[in-house]
């Protein structure tokens, strides 16, 4: 961090009182993992006053802003589940299809007359399955994950346009569109669903043995089985996780356009590995937070609307996120 | 009161083989409570497998192992630690990004609340941390820091603290020192004799002679697979240590 350091002894030099406390901010600031933690709020905070200021009567509106939550809710429910697995120094690159998997499941469900929230059960255990078939190759046959869920990704929207002969399904019901319409003191319901998934996560990462053990197999694997915690039962359960929450994704995203459509949306992967690396999550696995993601879903959705808003091609759009996450990954080099 | 002939753990004609290959051909060692007890010998000559097996990370083809004169199964580190067997390894096996009082508590963690939802009770572990390393006399600023900003000799000495601190009986320390400077070292060496004094048996591995002379009341020594000789370290030199793991001294039981 070259950037604080220049800032941290320009500012000793110009006040040399206090000096304990300098000392610690100086030390915070030259701290990788401090910025790491801190820059996505930051980065947030510059995007909404850049587009604020640019746009204020279009893109400072509640109408947008809940756009925007409502935007976000999905990727940010996928963006907890990739945290888990790349604290255990993993990865997930099945989210999007295992989501898209449950999707069809969800609509199978349906039209052979199965009530609503059976068909959301369905969806989430189809995509607990997909995890846990995940976890299982990664842990037991020792397999790289990434090759594993690579296939994963192909599996699942194979077996997706099986099921669904390729044909989306539509399904009409009104309780699932109150879900995607409805709000509370303008935030969206499904915003309201995404916080209580991150609010659980954030407790069972920090104040659960489940939490530590995740966390300590991501740091040191090594370590952590002489220490008697079961790497295996480990990395299964945070794959579980991930395909869980892809398949109860699922069903909001339903909610939201009406049908189960065989199609996967790659831009919900994307956006979980970016929102991960943004929220200063290592890669390295054994450090990260829930919150950081959260904010760096909130972010990216953010910067895709204030875009669109201001009149940006969609092009454009791409090619701006991506940007924006290998520069974060390159500010926030959490390795070594 | 301790009785000088008791031993904490005591092995039996311990054997062990991988394929053909025989590690351990038979090897009998005793260590007492309150002593530090050396188990030196070349590469290959059993050390690491013997305290394998000890520690329950292999298990023995043949033998028995006795705690406290008690015949003891087990065939997983986690078995071996409920009867008070605990290992600090070379590479210590603490983890970077956790704090310290995690790591101390690292798979035994305090928890309160019920069933599935039970809940880490941060603040008591905190506490027992802050006691464990009191306990030893080890001064480190604060418990809250990651470990990976602490120095070898820290490092060292929080996981000295992790194996003493869960009413364990035997402590097997491979190598503690081999990455550690002399003033380190010093201090290792402390700890070591301050745990000795608190009635715990020490298992040593170590190359260093002059660390063995120094720190052991007991030695044995192993070479191919088979205890050559155990001798009270005051009745030993280090040019005997040496004749006996290269096998041009016959050895003497």
């Amino acid at each position: 961090m070259s950037n604080g350091n220049i800032r941290s002894t320009a500012s000793a030099k110009a006040e040399a009182v206090g000096q304990t406390r300098l000392t610690r901010i100086k030390e915070k600031i030259k701290d990788p993992f401090f910025w790491s933690d801190w820059l996505v709020v930051v980065a947030f905070i510059a995007v909404v006053a850049f587009f604020g200021a640019l746009a204020p009567e279009s893109f400072l509106t509640l109408y947008n802003l809940n756009n925007i939550l409502v935007a976000a809710s999905i990727p940010a429910i996928i963006a907890v589940g990739q945290t888990f697995t790349v604290a255990t120094a993993g990865i997930d690159l099945s989210v999007s299809s295992t989501m898209t998997f449950g999707a069809v499941i969800f609509g199978l469900a349906f039209t052979n007359g199965w009530p609503i929230w059976e068909c959301a059960l369905f969806s989430t255990i189809a995509g607990l399955l997909v995890g846990l078939v995940n976890g299982f190759i990664i842990a037991k046959r020792k397999i790289n994950d990434f090759i594993v869920t690579l296939g994963m990704l192909s599996v699942a929207s194979g077996a997706a346009l099986v099921l669904s002969n390729g044909r989306p399904r539509q399904i009409i019901s009104a309780p699932l569109a109150t879900l995607a319409i409805g709000e509370v003191a303008n935030v969206p319901y499904l915003m309201f669903i995404a916080l209580a998934i991150v609010l659980i996560a954030h407790f069972t990462l920090f104040n659960t043995r489940f939490g530590t053990h995740v966390l300590a197999t991501g740091g040191d694997p090594e370590a952590a089985r002489a220490m008697g915690i079961s790497i295996v039962k480990i990395k299964i359960a945070v794959y579980a996780i991930s395909g869980a929450l892809a398949g109860f994704a699922a069903m909001l995203t339903i909610s939201r356009i009406g049908a189960a459509e065989p199609a996967a949306n790659t831009a919900i992967l994307l956006n979980s590995v970016a929102a991960v690396v943004l929220g200063g999550v290592s890669l390295f696995g054994g450090r990260g937070t829930i919150l950081g993601p959260f904010v760096a879903t909130l972010l990216l959705q953010s910067l895709t609307n204030g875009l669109t808003v201001i009149g940006v091609a969609a092009y454009y759009q791409y090619l701006s996120i991506g940007i924006v996450v290998i520069l974060s990954a390159a500010l926030v080099r959490t390795d070594k | 009161m301790i009785q000088k002939n008791d031993f904490a753990i005591e092995c039996i004609d311990i054997k062990k083989s991988f394929g053909s290959v025989e590690a351990l051909r038979g090897v009998s060692i005793q260590a007492r409570p309150g002593e530090v007890t050396a188990i030196i010998g070349d590469n290959g000559a059993g050390k690491s497998t013997l305290i394998k097996c000890i520690s329950g990370v292999y298990a023995s083809d043949e033998g028995q192992i006795k705690i406290d004169g008690e015949i003891v199964h087990f065939s997983t580190p986690e078995e071996s630690r409920t009867f008070g067997i605990e290992t600090v390894y070379q590479t210590l096996g603490l983890i970077e990004d956790l704090s310290i009082w995690q790591n101390l508590f690292l798979n035994r963690e305090i928890t309160k609340g019920f069933g599935p939802f039970r809940i880490l009770n941060k603040a008591k572990m905190k506490e027992e941390a802050v006691k464990m390393l009191k306990n030893l006399d080890v001064y480190i600023p604060s418990i809250k820091s990651r470990t990976r900003g602490l120095s070898g000799g820290q490092r060292q000495a929080v996981a000295i603290c992790r194996a003493a601190g869960w009413g364990s009986r035997v402590v097997i320390m491979d190598e503690p020192t081999a990455a550690l400077g002399v003033r380190e070292t010093a201090k290792v060496e402390d700890l070591i004799q301050r745990m000795k004094s608190q009635g715990l048996a020490i298992l040593l591995i170590s190359h260093n002679f002059d660390q063995v002379l120094r720190l052991a009341d007991h030695i044995w020594v192993m070479r191919q697979g088979n205890v050559m000789a155990g001798m009270r370290a005051k009745d030993t030199t280090g040019d005997e240590l040496v004749a006996l793991i290269t096998g041009a001294s016959a050895g003497r039981k």
